[in-house]
This record gives C-alpha cells, sequence and structure tokens, in this order.
C-alpha cells in the first residue's frame, strides 16, 4: 500500500468528498434530526418525572412499544453483523464497498437499540442494581451482557479496519488533523502493523457471528423461557435470529441506496451489490415463511385453549389486520420483487428493504403483544394502546440512529479506501503475473523453432 | 422452619370480596380512580376472579368465583426471571419483594402465570384525609417496583414476637386467621397455617380430596390450595 508518497485520493477521491464543507443540506438534515430527537428526550424528561404511567401500558400489557423498538433496533444491527462478518470469511469480493456502510448500521441501531431497554425500566435510576445485584439465572442479565460484548465487538470491529483509512486522511487530507492523528494511533501502514491489524479483523469477523446469534437468542428467550402462550416455545431463538438477519439485510439495502444518491457513490454501490443483496434477501424471506408456518402449525394442532386463544387474536381476531400485514410486508411484497430478476432492480430491493422492515416491525408487534393480552389466567382480555409518549420516543429513537450515521459520514469515509486500494493492487499485481507468464509461454514456445 | 400456606374453601365463599376489600386497607394498597381503572391500571393485591367460561353450557352453566392472593409458589417464575434478586423466596416459604432494589423491569410480572403481581405506573396517591387510616406497619411503595401480596407478613412478624413474648412456640391457632383476607372473612371459608406440619388446619384440609391448585400442570407448585364447592 502506498501511503504517504502521493497526496490525494486518486480515482477514490470521491469517497472524502462527503468530509469536505457543511452544505445546506447537511446543516437541514442535523437539524431536522437533532430535533426530533430533542422532543424524544422532552418525552422521556416527561416519563422520568411522571413515571411510567405516561406510556399506555398496563396490566396485563405490561411490555409494549418500548421493547418491540428494543428488539427491533437490535435487528437492524444484524444487517452490518451478518454481512460484513460472513462475507469477509467468504472473502466474497463483492462486499469490500459495503462494509463500513454495513457496520455503521449496526453500531448505531445497535446502541439505540440497547438504550431502549432503559426506557422501559421503571427505576432507571437503579440501573446499576444490574451490577451489584445481578442474577445470572434471569434471561435480561443473559441480554445484559450479551448486548454489551455485542456492542463492544461491533465497536472495534468498526473501528480496526477504520485505522487505516483514518491514517490515510492523516497523511493526505487537509482538515481535522489533530482528529485524525489522535484517532489513528499511529498507525503507518508498516507490514507489522498491516498484519497485525488483519489478524486481529479476521479473528473479529469470526468471533462477531457467535456473538450476534447469541444476542438475538437470548433477546428471545426473554420470553420463551416464560411459560406464558405462543411465547413457551423452543423455536423463539432461531426465529428471531433469521429475522433480525432478515430485517437488517433490508435496512442495509435502504441505506446503501441512500448513501448512493447523496453521494454519487454509483461507481461503489453497483447493480451488483444491490442485486446479491437482494437475493440474500430473498432466502430470507422463503426462510421466513418457512420459520412462520412452522411456528404457527404446531400451535394450530396442539390446539391447547390458552395457546389458541393467542393464536386465535392474531389470526381472525382483534389483532388480525396486523398479522395479516405482516404477512404482507414480510412475504408477499419482497417475494414478488425479488424472485424476478427483472424486478430485482436497485429501486425494487429497496421497496422490498422497506416492506421486510415494515413487516418485521410488526411481526415484533404480533410477538409481543397478543400474548401478554391474552394471559393464561381468565382475569380477561386486556388492550394496549401507545401514547404520544412512546410514539414520540420511538420515532425519536430512529431519528438518533439516522442522526448518529449522517454524523459519521461527515467525518469518516463510508467506503473502505484502504481496502479498495489493496484489492486494486492484488488485482494490479495479478494482471502484471499473468502478463508475464504469458509473455514467458509466448519466449517458450518461440524458443526452439 | 415453617412453609406457610393457605386454603380457601370454595364452598363456603359467598363472593363477597371482603377480603379484597380488607387486604386493600391493611396493606396501604393505593387506589387507582376511574381513570387508571379504565386503563386496566387498578391495583388489588388480592382479588376474586369469575371464571365465567366455568365448565357446562348455558343455562347449566356452572361459572366459579376465585379469590385470589398470591399463590407464593415453591418454584415461582416470577424470581427465576427477577434480574437483581428483588423478588425472592424467603426461609419460610412467602415470596417477597424487596421495593428498594427493585429495578422496574417488569419481568416478574409477565412471567407470573397467575397475573396477581402489580406496577407503580405513579408514586401511589390516596384521598385527601385517607393518611389516618394507614397501616403504619406496612411500607409505602414508591413509583416504578412492583408490588404484590406478602401473605400479611407484617402481621406473621407480630405474632412472633408477640409468642415470643409470652415464652411460647407460634401456634395453628394463633395463625388460622392472621392475614387481614382471612380475619375479614365472613364465612370463614379461608385458612392460613404452615403446610409443613401435618397437624394444622391447612395441611389437613390441604390432603383432602376436594383440593386443588391453581394451573397444577405448569409446575409453580403454588402454597394456595382450593376446595372444590359442591356442585348439587
Amino acid at each position: 500500500m502506498s501511503m504517504t508518497d502521493e497526496q490525494g485520493f486518486g480515482k477514490h477521491e470521491i469517497l472524502v468528498k462527503p468530509l469536505e464543507g457543511i452544505g445546506r443540506g447537511f446543516v437541514l438534515t442535523v437539524v431536522v434530526l437533532a430535533g426530533i430527537v430533542a422532543f424524544g428526550a422532552f418525552a422521556y424528561a416527561w416519563q422520568l418525572v411522571h413515571g411510567l404511567g405516561v406510556t399506555g401500558l398496563n396490566r396485563p400489557v405490561t411490555w409494549g412499544f418500548y421493547i418491540i423498538n428494543c428488539i427491533y433496533f437490535i435487528a437492524i444491527s444484524y444487517g452490518g453483523t451478518m454481512t460484513s462478518a460472513i462475507l469477509r470469511l467468504v472473502n466474497a469480493k463483492w462486499r469490500l464497498p459495503i462494509t463500513r456502510a454495513a457496520e455503521v448500521v449496526t453500531v448505531c441501531a445497535l446502541g439505540v437499540g440497547a438504550f431502549n431497554i432503559v426506557l422501559d425500566m421503571g427505576r432507571p435510576d437503579r440501573v446499576l442494581n444490574m451490577i451489584i445485584h445481578g442474577r445470572i439465572q434471569s434471561p435480561i442479565m443473559w441480554d445484559f451482557y450479551s448486548i454489551m460484548l455485542y456492542l463492544t465487538c461491533s465497536f472495534l470491529y468498526l473501528y480496526l479496519p477504520l485505522i487505516p483509512d483514518i491514517a490515510l486522511l492523516r497523511d493526505r487530507y487537509p482538515r481535522r488533523k489533530r482528529l485524525y492523528r489522535f484517532l489513528a494511533l499511529g498507525y503507518t501502514g508498516a507490514p507489522k502493523q498491516k498484519h497485525l491489524l488483519e489478524k486481529i479483523i479476521g479473528a473479529l469477523a469470526v468471533a462477531m457471528i457467535p456473538i450476534a446469534v447469541a444476542v438475538h437468542t437470548v433477546l428471545a428467550w426473554l420470553f420463551s423461557m416464560t411459560t406464558q402462550p405462543m411465547w413457551h416455545s423452543t423455536i423463539m431463538g432461531p426465529y428471531f435470529v433469521m429475522g433480525a438477519i432478515f430485517s437488517g439485510i433490508g435496512a442495509l439495502i435502504v441505506a446503501l441506496a441512500i448513501l448512493r444518491k447523496v453521494f454519487n457513490f454509483e461507481e461503489y454501490f453497483q447493480h451488483k451489490q444491490f442485486n446479491n443483496l437482494g437475493l440474500l434477501l430473498l432466502v430470507m424471506t422463503i426462510t421466513w415463511l418457512y420459520f412462520t408456518v412452522a411456528e404457527y402449525m404446531t400451535t394450530l394442532y396442539g390446539n391447547e385453549p390458552s395457546h389458541m386463544a393467542v393464536f386465535n387474536s392474531k389470526v381472525s381476531g382483534e389483532f388480525a389486520p396486523y398479522f395479516w400485514s405482516q404477512v404482507v410486508f414480510c412475504f408477499v411484497i419482497p417475494f414478488i420483487i425479488l424472485a424476478s430478476s427483472r424486478l430485482r432492480t436497485i429501486a425494487g430491493t429497496v421497496v422490498a428493504g422497506i416492506s421486510v422492515n415494515v413487516g418485521m416491525w410488526l411481526e415484533r408487534l404480533m410477538i409481543i403483544v397478543p400474548t401478554l393480552t391474552n394471559p393464561r389466567m381468565p382475569i380477561g382480555v386486556g388492550s394496549y394502546k401507545p401514547t404520544w409518549v412512546e410514539i414520540a420516543i420511538m420515532v425519536a429513537s430512529a431519528a438518533g440512529i439516522i442522526l448518529l450515521y449522517v454524523l459519521f459520514t461527515k467525518l469518516f469515509p463510508i467506503v473502505s479506501i484502504w481496502e479498495l486500494e489493496e484489492d486494486e493492487e492484488i488485482e494490479e499485481k495479478r494482471r502484471i503475473k499473468i502478463v508475464a507468464e504469458v509473455v514467458a509461454e509466448g519466449k517458450a514456445a518461440a524458443g526452439p523453432a | 422452619m415453617p412453609r406457610w400456606g393457605m386454603v380457601i374453601d370454595l364452598d363456603k365463599c359467598t363472593a363477597c370480596q371482603a377480603c379484597t376489600i380488607a387486604c386493600q386497607a391493611e396493606n396501604n394498597v393505593p387506589f387507582a380512580g376511574p381513570d387508571e381503572t379504565a386503563l386496566d391500571r387498578s391495583k388489588h393485591w388480592h382479588d376474586v376472579m369469575a371464571d365465567v367460561k366455568g365448565e357446562g353450557e348455558y343455562p347449566d352453566l356452572h361459572a366459579r368465583f376465585i379469590p385470589r392472593p398470591c399463590m407464593h409458589c415453591e418454584e415461582p417464575p416470577c424470581v427465576a426471571v427477577c434480574p437483581v434478586g428483588a423478588t425472592y423466596l424467603d426461609d419460610e416459604g412467602i415470596v417477597r419483594v424487596d421495593y428498594q432494589r427493585c429495578i422496574g423491569c417488569r419481568y416478574c410480572i409477565t412471567a407470573c402465570p397467575y397475573a396477581i403481581r402489580y406496577f407503580n405506573w405513579y408514586a401511589p396517591e390516596y384521598p385527601a384525609g385517607y393518611d389516618i387510616y394507614m397501616n403504619p406497619n406496612v411500607p409505602l411503595r414508591p413509583v416504578g417496583v412492583v408490588e404484590k401480596c406478602t401473605f400479611c407478613i407484617h402481621r406473621l412478624e407480630q405474632a412472633k414476637r408477640e409468642a415470643a413474648a409470652q415464652g411460647r412456640e407460634l401456634t395453628d391457632a394463633d395463625v388460622v386467621l392472621l392475614p387481614a383476607c382471612n380475619q375479614a372473612c365472613p364465612a370463614s371459608a379461608r385458612y392460613f397455617g404452615d403446610l409443613d406440619d401435618p397437624e394444622s388446619t391447612v395441611s389437613r384440609l390441604a390432603s383432602s380430596p376436594r383440593a386443588f391448585k391453581l394451573m397444577e400442570d405448569i409446575g409453580t407448585e403454588p402454597k394456595v390450595y382450593y376446595l372444590a364447592e359442591d356442585k348439587n
């Protein structure tokens, strides 16, 4: 890798363009997003002052939007981990331009998602009790520790591959020298450093996968470890993991399309990337149907009254509109679009990605609320209507994720420059080698004659 | 070490709700008011559940009223899921809540199959002038924590102290009507006592062929027994 001997980024100049200047579009985006986040903070302050009574939660529906959103946002973070780590391990070349964009989705969504648990607590002032008095037999502790580990690892997994790019910025970019010098940790690209860094990144890529799987499995176990109807099911862990990869890929497609449009990254985020992600999403769409059928068919044939009360409320009762829209958004729309190579365009995959995310949010709603409104004990059927506080905090959480993403793109390149350059160098060497071989062969053939 | 339990005779019970009211007053359970009650947030450590699904078809429907304190399970699902040990099974088999430690995650509420745990959505409020009726022996619970029936543990502690002052052991007669719900029952349908003592009233009644427990099949081993009513 040639680092210091040239100024500028050559043909990759466009990748550092978003770092320059503060345009009107950027300011407007940040102000609007920050405004929404500020309103969410106000709503939370309102809840802190008055108590959780300002939400629509009640008895028996004691969990609602905060838990749904926590699971939904943590699920989105899977788009980054899984695409990036798995594709890195199988060394799929087409991943190179999109891994960074995916990893940033992971860190932003995970941080905000995990914070939603604190929003749900009746006594957030006692959050340290989780450490002081923590009991490992509670599934909440499994969540707590696995999410902390996942957050730490995904942060490192974003930061470490970023170091060479920060060093590039330090050496070749005129602004924010102090910040980049500090964050580059003295990285010069010396073979020893580079070797060590790549070794750690490789190890982290391996470690990320089981950690991520564990996180969503134990999130599912939060529900399935209780005996509540339709929660107490062995499929919940895999169902959650699968659903997380599903919505994560969908969210990643949408994020890539926006970056492509805003920063003119057509050359980096090509049809190939969207097509391949679309195919992955198609596989997950079919898997989703399989898991859903497996879950509901066993409940239906088991025909236990308490389970059937929940089942009926979803399939034909008060939650039927949500349940069947979930089927349309998670399966019908994405399947029709993604199964056809003609419709699997950039616009097509984006529509599918949005549809999947709406559908998966509805699925989280359908997993949590109908079970709670139909308790095993015949104390009557509950109901749940979220209030402005919960809706404001939900919108603010989404805005917060986008805001963090926007700020990241202002400070760091969203496409990994060093990995692209390195790949080009390898390609170049390979080409030279082939040419040399061809020439040698030509000479050998010409020799005897 | 005693293992406290309760027996409720459904044949004697008239579903008059005196137990519910006695519990409300004894334990300083706050009033939810009409608005909060409409939101399903009323709080009754003890309630009388109308199981109108019952058995049979109308007009030969056999509906049933079931007075419900906390079941004080031997295998309490709420205790298993608490992340901070704020709810726990004490040495004498009572499931208790440490209001100062509870973080308000409400996992215990979702895990309890009997739906008998309550959350303080707001800081507790009492009508003006109610303070003179407050029970000084029961602590008030702050906003954001979970609370539930304690088998009137404060009365139990007091009975133990009184017995100790008289230099004797706690007897079955001391405790059989000890909790406020039992004391208030006009039909004498409720009994409290040590399930490990084979001579106690609750032990004898719990071994009756009429005895059953709620949701025996899910392995929570509740310590509240019911005596089935005579259907004739």
